[in-house]
């Protein structure tokens, strides 16, 4: 059963924006991107922000990570306002942005390295976070020997391997053939019932969106803000083809047609 | 070895010895011997300087002579052009002084400041470390200028999302991205560095490979001169792939050690 609307309150809320504005400044003029955007995301929830291409998700996404600043309005994760980068939040990018130097364990264990943690205990996490994603036997491997699923793994295991409380993801699986595409989906959403975090997915596939999702907020035309939320209570692991998953697809294409 | 890879070397081989059959017959078989010995007698001579003396030292000297200075020049010059480099990389300002004046000196070919040197400190050691240092200087500061600017934003972006505060972030991301630029500098400087010393004992040293061509000219003993091109020849070679090993080692990762 899907419910459209906004679904009862439950966990406790760990991401807070309110009204917030973005506009960038350049010499060719002002371009409002986000305008009176607010949200509450909850503990645990997997909430995806979905919406055309260009409408300002990756902006948002990078707010909430602290890479840029709103022009106003305000953003809390955890009780704390946003006012930079920080390791409680992680993020996985579109492409891969894995440091080609390291190796798989280099890459996964870099953050516990950077906050100082002694060589065996940011080992022995990294294990575990190349375990959690399915990648045991390729610790010693350079990210330009792995496929770009494998890469995307790693990505999501070095996120991990901080133990965020919010994990970002900027369509991770966006430049992956549909194949893969298909078992990283299914991948990840094993990896996220296994080691339970709060993560904020952005796309524009719409299936991908169903498929993944606890919420799946609907963003605006630019400048964006959230027009609409359904709440996705098919149980998983979620079919592409059942008569459920395709009403809510069409409502929400409607719905996107309707409002752009 | 794979059967491409042995072909390649079978043909090489091949090429070198129908060049240097080709000499020995001209040699033979017309007048250019009057002009010219034939690679045979060059290769007599070769073993013969190799026992015997050449002007006062044995050939092996007059080699470690070329190579103690390449080797000081090249080091300080790669020393400091690192240093320079990265000061002009994490530095707007730092770089926006220095970088014209380095796309001025670049163009202009070590042994240019010859005179120059000479009139200043004579034609000794400094002048000839002097002119190794020049040569490999400016190829070692702007590779590794290069290398250290063009950090791929997104790295940044990812290791601050890791927690990397900045000088973390200089250490474990921005100077390993540009470890292949500086050894592609470190090559490029040390061809470059092993050119000048030739250049510099021919105009300033009483010792070394340079020497040895030099004193082949004024004495017409175009044996010697052969001689000595070829350990040129050779140790270049030597030097250039030993580079190459140490860099494929060291940068496994990327494109250009591969």
């Amino acid at each position: 059963m899907c419910v459209v609307g906004a679904r009862p309150v439950e966990g406790r809320e760990i991401i807070r924006c309110e009204n917030v504005n973005k506009k960038f400044i350049s010499s060719s003029g002002v371009y409002e991107v986000v305008r009176d955007l607010s949200l509450s995301i909850r503990e645990n929830e997997f909430v995806v922000l979905f919406g055309p291409g260009q409408c300002g998700k990756t902006t948002i996404l990078n707010l909430l990570a602290g890479l840029e600043q709103p022009s106003s309005g305000r953003i809390t994760v955890a009780d704390k306002e946003v006012a930079g980068p920080d390791p409680s939040r992680g993020m996985v990018y579109q492409t891969t942005d894995l440091f080609p130097w390291l190796t798989v364990m280099g890459n996964v264990e870099f953050g516990p390295k950077v906050q100082g943690k002694p060589k065996a205990e940011r080992q022995a996490i990294a294990q575990r976070y190349i375990e959690l994603v399915g990648l045991q036997g390729f610790e010693n491997t350079y990210p330009a020997k792995l496929s770009g699923g494998m890469q995307q793994r790693v990505g999501i295991a070095r996120a991990y391997s901080n133990d965020p409380v919010v994990i970002l993801m900027d369509e991770p699986f966006g430049h992956l053939d549909a194949q893969t595409r298909y078992m990283m989906e299914e991948e990840l959403e094993k990896i996220v019932a296994a080691e339970k975090r709060t993560v904020v997915f952005v796309t524009n596939n719409i299936e991908e969106a169903i498929y993944l999702a606890d919420r799946i907020l609907l963003l605006g035309n630019c400048p964006t803000h959230v027009t609409r939320e359904y709440a996705v209570d098919l149980p998983r692991p979620r079919s592409y083809v059942s008569k459920e998953f395709l009403d809510l697809r069409e409502a929400i294409m409607q719905e996107m047609e309707e409002t752009l | 070895m794979k059967k491409e890879k042995l072909d390649a070397v079978l043909y090489g081989v091949l090429g070198l010895v129908v060049f240097l059959v080709a000499w020995q017959l001209l040699v033979m078989l017309t007048k250019v011997g009057m002009l010219f010995p034939s690679p045979i007698e060059v290769f007599q001579r070769l073993i013969s300087s190799a026992q015997g003396l050449v002007g006062k030292h044995p050939l092996v000297v007059h080699l470690g002579f070329s190579l103690l200075r390449v080797g000081i020049g090249y080091l300080i010059s790669a020393v400091l052009g690192i240093l320079v480099g990265l000061v002009m990389a994490r530095s707007p300002m730092g770089n926006a002084i220095i970088r014209p004046l380095f796309a001025i000196i670049r163009p202009i070919p070590g042994i240019t400041w010859m005179p120059l040197f000479i009139l200043w400190f004579g034609t000794g050691w400094i002048t000839q470390l002097g002119i190794i240092f020049v040569a490999g200087f400016s190829h070692m500061v702007l590779n590794t200028y290069d290398g250290a600017s063009r950090t791929n934003p997104k790295l940044i972006g990812a290791a601050q999302m890791l927690g990397a505060n900045q000088t973390q972030i200089f250490r474990m991301v921005i100077l390993p991205s540009a470890v292949p630029y500086i050894f592609s500098g470190l090559q490029v400087s040390l061809s470059s560095c092993w050119m000048a010393v030739l250049a510099a004992e021919m105009m300033s040293a009483t010792e070394g490979i340079g020497w040895m061509i030099v004193s082949g000219q004024n004495n017409g003993d175009i044996q010697q001169v052969l001689v000595g091109i070829i350990i040129i020849s050779v140790i270049g070679l030597i030097l250039a792939n030993t580079m190459r090993g140490v860099e494929s080692k060291l940068c496994a990762w990327s494109v250009r050690g591969r």
